[in-house]
């Protein structure tokens, strides 16, 4: 069973990484290197028994992994046949590549289209949303302030999306607030929430409100990271605080935001799925289908299983593909990315 | 471990809170700016459960002449929303339903998460191995269909396992927990190990004691996430009795289904639709925000300790 993936680090069952973390060892190398040889020389039947209680610790999380992860990517081989529940995966006749076809499909071609749009302007809207309110946030020099304005904007993170559709819907619905709002004023009363044009924006809207705190932990965590004594050198040469927000934040900020930036990349095609597929009756499908709710209806709805399949599949594979993407083009230009070299 | 060897200095410990002395006093007009702009943050996200809150108090009278917008208090609060929700059945069921999932599936996903993280954190055979398995499923997922498909034939639809399994190790989690007992120093296992502790009791009387924060936090995603979970329920529960709360939350507000409440046709005080609405709606935030504020402090360390090293 031993890994393909990386034979030189497994042969011990230790990567560096893992001996710097050890503290005795750190930064003695060459007593690691000892410890790796006479490791390699431990054989096997003794290392299973040397630790057989972790292995023991280990073994049901890693069944679930398999079970539940890697078992349904076998489960995709449906995308060849023409899948009927009561035939079974192995009874289903094979179509070769007739499930395909669907690409050609309109109602397809609009969720894509959708998909594409609401995810662009989510990239444009919501991805720097985090960065300026961290900016913000790191600017507050009282701690106390400072702190209750974050447990503020962190709490939406944890409400659902159906109580959170179902305030949106009590504030902006038809008979709520913000139409309420707008009347007084004398401007036209828009249900903002069945409204097709506004859909996109209001997908924005909800997801901002909702995350847009919660994004702020990893970018305040990469500010405080930054020396500061780089601030001070700045100050010193005649820095004013708008030049060190330029020439010392931003570019600190710079790798966690590349890594933020390929890891939304990677889900670019998941957007908001629950949150859709809540509010997609009020602007019927055409405005609001995405790759994912069309899958839900079209498969498990609907019963087009293979096709659906196929779609899915599709989907997964170019999210893969863009994380690997962006990965690449972010060493090119000299950062880290998720992974490195 | 020295403080020096800490990965970030969590947001929430920092000391510092004057001012350095290179740095110039803010302008009027800055702070100004600066203290508008974080009021009306802080105003849009509090506001919206303040109005929902107000308007579940809302007497019907209130609601219809005020056109249905309750803005801060309602003049004559009343509870009788309330009393129809829990009259009705429906919701408490539902309310017990995910009150059942979310401590019993919090408490497996915590055994599991715990069970594993412990064991992939010191190098063992394959752990390499296995560690990449876990790892690569954050790059891919099989699709809505093949776990659909996988849930079924494993026997488990319509079944509350078919919530809770699926997600029964979440690798982020997972990778917080782990990278964790890393940083516990070895020092203090080898010296359990030296005084006769097995494996078990090293890990349930020496490293989970240790990393009570984090444990919080971790069971705090989980919790949350089986406290909201809507669409697994959808997808794996057909029979209506056996709905958790978001669903019902769901067919009440956003179908505009009417609670089941047998008021027998006497008009007396029968609350408002939209009260009743938000009170299911309140009832579902409740448990939030009562947990909250107490694991509130210990999220930046949590989120930080698994996500981004250095």
């Amino acid at each position: 069973m031993r890994s393909t993936l990386s034979p030189p680090v497994d042969a011990s069952g230790r990567s560096a990484g893992d001996q710097v973390e050890d503290g005795q060892n750190a930064g003695k190398d060459r007593s690691g290197a000892v410890d790796l040889t006479i490791a390699r020389h431990v054989p096997w039947s003794k290392r299973l028994r040397r630790d057989r209680t972790m292995l023991l610790l280990v073994l049901p999380g890693f069944l679930y992994f398999v079970v539940f992860h890697y078992v349904p990517l076998l489960g995709n081989v449906i995308v060849f046949k023409d899948y009927q529940p009561y035939l079974g995966i192995q009874g289903s006749p094979w179509v070769g590549l007739d499930n395909f076809q669907i690409f050609k499909d309109p109602e397809f071609l609009s969720a894509l289209g959708n998909t594409v749009k609401f995810a662009l302007i989510q990239l444009v809207l919501f991805f720097p949303a985090p960065i300026g309110l961290a900016l913000m946030l790191n600017s507050l020099v009282g701690t106390k302030v400072r702190r209750f304005v974050q447990s503020v904007v962190y709490l939406p993170h944890f409400i659902g999306w159906v109580i959170l559709v179902s305030i949106a819907q009590q504030l902006l619905g038809g008979a709520g607030l913000v139409p309420h709002l707008l009347g007084s004023l004398g401007l036209p009363q828009v249900d903002v929430m069945s409204s097709e044009g506004f859909f996109p924006w209001l997908l924005a809207l909800q997801v901002i409100w909702k995350d847009a705190g919660w994004g702020t932990i990893i970018y305040l965590a990469a500010i405080l990271n930054i020396d500061q004594e780089q601030y001070e050198a700045a100050a010193i040469d005649g820095a004013n605080r708008w030049r060190r927000l330029w020439h010392v934040t931003l570019p600190g900020l710079m790798p966690v935001t590349i890594l933020l930036f390929i890891l939304n990349l990677g889900t670019i095609l998941s957007v908001g799925f629950e949150q859709i597929l809540l509010q997609r009756d009020a602007v019927g499908a055409g405005a609001s289908e995405v790759l994912d709710t069309y899958v839900y209806i079209h498969g498990v709805v609907d019963g087009d299983w293979g096709t659906s399949a196929a779609v899915g599949l599709a989907k997964g594979v170019v999210g893969l593909a863009m994380i690997l993407g962006a990965n690449k083009l972010a060493h090119r230009l000299g950062h880290d990315g998720v992974y490195q070299r | 471990m020295t403080t020096s060897t800490r990965p970030v200095t969590p947001v929430t410990l920092r000391k510092s809170t004057g001012r350095p002395p290179w740095m110039e006093r803010p302008s009027r007009i800055g702070l100004a700016f600066k203290v508008i702009a974080l009021v009306v943050v802080c105003f849009l996200v509090i506001y919206p459960f303040l109005n929902i809150v107000a308007t579940s108090f809302a007497t019907e009278q209130e609601i219809t002449r005020s056109d249905g917008v309750i803005t801060l208090f309602p003049h004559h609060p009343t509870l009788e929303a309330y009393r129809a929700i829990f009259e009705g059945g429906v919701v408490t069921r539902a309310l017990m339903v995910s009150i059942g999932v979310t401590v019993i599936g919090t408490a497996l996903n915590m055994i599991f998460t715990v069970t594993m993280a412990w064991g992939l954190s010191r190098p063992i055979v394959a752990g390499r191995f296995v560690l990449t398995t876990v790892l690569l499923t954050m790059l891919f997922g099989a699709g809505i269909i093949p776990n659909f498909l996988l849930v079924k034939a494993l026997g488990l639809y319509d079944s509350y396992a078919a919530l809770v399994l699926p997600g029964l190790i979440s690798a982020f989690n997972f990778l917080v927990l782990r990278n964790f007992f890393m940083n516990i120093p070895q020092e203090l296992i080898d010296s359990a190990r030296i005084d006769g502790a097995g494996e078990f009791s090293i890990l349930i009387r020496i490293v989970l004691p240790l990393s009570k924060a984090v444990l919080a936090v971790v069971a705090l995603f989980y919790a949350v996430s089986h406290w909201n979970a809507f669409f697994n329920a959808m997808l794996y529960l057909s029979d209506t009795e056996k709905w958790p709360l978001p669903l019902v939350l769901r067919l009440y507000v956003l179908q505009g289904q009417q609670v089941g409440v047998d008021s027998g046709g006497v008009a007396e005080a029968v609350p408002s639709i939209q009260a009743i609405q938000m009170a299911v709606v309140v009832v579902a935030l409740v448990p939030i925000l009562l947990v909250y504020p107490f694991l509130q402090r210990y999220f930046t360390k949590g989120v930080l300790t698994g996500a981004i090293k250095g």
